[in-house]
């Protein structure tokens, strides 16, 4: 057990002042700046919760929302399956893990932009190699024109970017399972499936949910990158919340809107990030008494 | 085993299509890009490098962004270090909460914070420094930092601790002493990890830089926008981006699979 | 040091002290009677008085922002309904 020791206090202080620093002090000015409407740069007018009426009610926060949402459902439906799929038929010693590593993490060390970028130039009709191929093939495809293949674009470029993400986790899981298991189903002649369900899975749960919860907070803040190859179009057609949420603050610098955008963002990313937490915790709490048990 | 190898391979096979034509482009001439489409480059030319490594918009912006992605991992560790500590081996007053709203600073998405950002900084007159960028990124590099190595101080029994006490070591020598080398690769894990998400931030690199502190990924963003569409030199600074991340990843390949598991396994 | 970028205001300065005031209470409380009362409640997984101070102000921005875009700009009764949440959370989460 962890003693009680509130002096450890000091040890966590530089953090928490840090932290403060670039988050509560931020964080304040935005509910500030909610409440108000301002003119210029340092003129401000209380119009009390109008703005928070004003977002709830528009239509453009609520595609972008339902937008959102969407992708970070497809993202999720494909790339946790595709991420065990892979960790599984990962080989589990000698050279070939080195360089499945190396070469999966990859696309997670690629700055976001470049990484728009890379797509930007891969999927053009006339330069890239993916849009050529598909219009050689026949495909009407393209990109910066019809909402489908815009759609299409992204995802595939999520998945590229951070299905290893899910792959990693899921190893790290894999190969802390001892061999004696696998050994004593071998024995009992469990099939493949079998070994699947009740042994990689439960050991894997815990990285899993992880994954889920990284996965799904991150494309629901997901910017740079559509940003960069699509730009939010065609039209509005991929017009994610952060896309939307800057385009407020430093496009049109409509500080008050986009302060309320904010909050709401915030306290749906904070629901959330407690559910993750708790669920994570619980694991621990649950795992331990588990332990005490057997 | 065998028999299942190509779900692997097919796999890297698809990460590292566009990184191939990335590469394959930034070796070709722009004429080349635009007028025919080969797989590799007929005319192989290095004129896309040189542009950039002579040109000192270009390549400074590699420097800026290395400036303050190592401003931000040294803060970022050290600030983490006592705090992963404490989390790891005390219960103390309001720990959990601590923990979580820890957590939601890496949660939170980075475009809330844009704009108090700009006006924070501001008005501290850091704006167009590297330290602004680094102190900014610290929002989330600093709680991911704290979860990793709390993960792997965990996995060190608390009997070393104690033993090291009753021999009579004091809290600073036995932590530099004695811990400190036994949770290296996690060290080197997390500054694997504030190294790579300081490195492939931008939107909040962008807004706090005007000039001198501008990172290359903003500096291609405006070149892409402004001069036109060079093609061949947009591909390899992207190439050049691509480089110091590989270099990280060869040095902690061991430890990766762990280290974005949060040390929990 | 000149702060007029933060803008403030009163009712957001009270907002701030209201939950600073809070998080105070509950290490007073603390003091009082240390332990933090763990128990499992209908959510069914282990929550102290923090986690459902938590619970309670998180529910409220929520019933807050459902009252205004379903109900109206008038939030003092929102904020009764929060008052009610709060004691439910505290009896039974």
């Amino acid at each position: 057990m962890k003693s009680w020791n509130n002096k450890a206090w000091f040890l966590v202080l530089p953090v928490l002042l840090l932290v403060a620093f670039s988050a509560i002090i931020p964080l304040m000015t935005v509910v500030n700046y909610s409440v108000q409407d301002s003119f210029g740069s340092n003129e401000f007018y209380w119009v009390g919760l109008e703005w928070f009426q004003e977002v709830l009610s528009s239509e453009r926060f609520h595609n972008a929302l339902m937008r959102n949402l969407l992708f970070s459902a497809i993202i999720l439906l494909i790339e946790i399956p595709l991420g065990i799929a892979v960790a599984l038929a990962m080989p589990r010693r000698g050279w070939g893990v080195s360089v499945c590593l190396v070469l999966m993490a990859l696309p997670l060390l690629i700055p976001w932009n470049v990484v728009g970028t890379i797509w930007q130039v891969f999927a053009r009709v006339d330069i890239g190699l993916l849009g050529y191929s598909l219009t050689q093939l026949g495909f009407d495809y393209n990109y910066t024109q019809d909402t489908l293949d815009a759609w299409i674009t992204l995802i595939v470029m999520d998945v590229w970017h951070w299905t290893s993400l899910v792959v990693l986790l899921s190893y790290s899981g894999l190969v802390s399972i001892p061999p004696a298991y696998y050994q004593a189903a071998r024995i009992d002649g469990a099939s493949r499936w079998a070994v699947f369900r009740y042994i990689q899975l439960p050991k894997m749960r815990r990285v899993l949910v992880i994954a889920v919860l990284l996965r799904f907070m991150d494309s629901f803040m997901i910017y740079t990158e559509p940003f960069v190859v699509t730009g939010g179009g065609p039209g509005n057609a991929t017009t994610f919340l952060s896309i939307d949420l800057v385009q407020m603050a430093i496009g049109q610098f409509d500080l008050g809107p986009a302060a309320a955008m904010s909050l709401i963002y915030f306290l749906i990313i904070l629901l959330v990030s407690w559910v993750f937490y708790t669920v994570m915790t619980q694991q621990d709490a649950d795992a331990e008494s588990g332990r005490g048990h057997s | 085993m065998i028999r299942r190898a190509w779900i692997p391979v097919l796999y890297i096979v698809f990460l590292m299509l566009p990184l191939y034509w990335l590469l394959m482009m930034s070796f070709k001439t722009n004429q080349e890009i635009l007028s025919t489409f080969s797989l590799w480059p007929r005319e192989f030319t290095l004129q896309n490098y040189i542009t950039i490594l002579s040109d000192s918009s270009w390549y400074s912006g590699y420097i800026n962004s290395m400036i303050y992605v190592v401003m931000n991992t040294v803060i970022s560790l050290s600030v983490a270090l006592p705090a992963a500590y404490a989390f790891s081996r005390y219960r103390f007053l309001g720990d959990k909460h601590l923990f979580f709203w820890l957590l939601t600073n890496r949660m939170a998405p980075p475009a809330v914070f844009v704009l108090p950002f700009f006006q924070l900084y501001s008005a501290f007159g850091l704006i167009d420094t590297h330290i602004a960028v680094a102190l900014a990124h610290c929002l989330f590099n600093v709680p991911l930092a704290v979860w990793i190595l709390e993960g792997f101080m965990s996995s060190v029994p608390r009997e070393i601790d104690e033993t090291a006490y009753i021999d009579g070591y004091s809290f600073p020598r036995f932590f530099t002493k004695i811990f400190t080398p036994l949770i290296a690769p996690g060290i080197g894990v997390a500054a694997f990890f504030c190294f790579m998400f300081s490195w492939v931030e931008l939107l909040i690199a962008r807004t706090l830089t005007v000039t001198d502190a501008k990172p290359i990924s903003a500096i291609m963003t405006r070149t892409v926008s402004a001069s036109g569409l060079d093609w061949g030199v947009l591909a390899a600074a992207g190439m050049l981006t691509v480089i110091p991340g590989a270099l990280v990843i060869y040095f902690v390949r061991n430890h990766i699979a762990k280290g974005f598991a949060l040390g929990r396994v | 040091m000149d702060l007029s970028w933060m803008a403030w205001t009163t009712p957001t300065a009270i907002f701030f002290a209201v939950i600073l005031c809070l998080v105070l209470s509950m290490w007073v409380w603390e003091l009082i009677s240390p332990g933090g009362q763990p128990r499992r409640g209908i959510l069914r997984f282990e929550t102290t008085r923090g986690d459902r101070l938590f619970v309670t102000l998180l529910g409220s921005a929520f019933i807050n922002l459902a009252w205004l875009a379903l109900v109206g700009p008038n939030l003092w009764w929102a904020l009764a309904v929060c008052g009610l949440f709060g004691v439910l959370v505290f009896v039974f989460v």
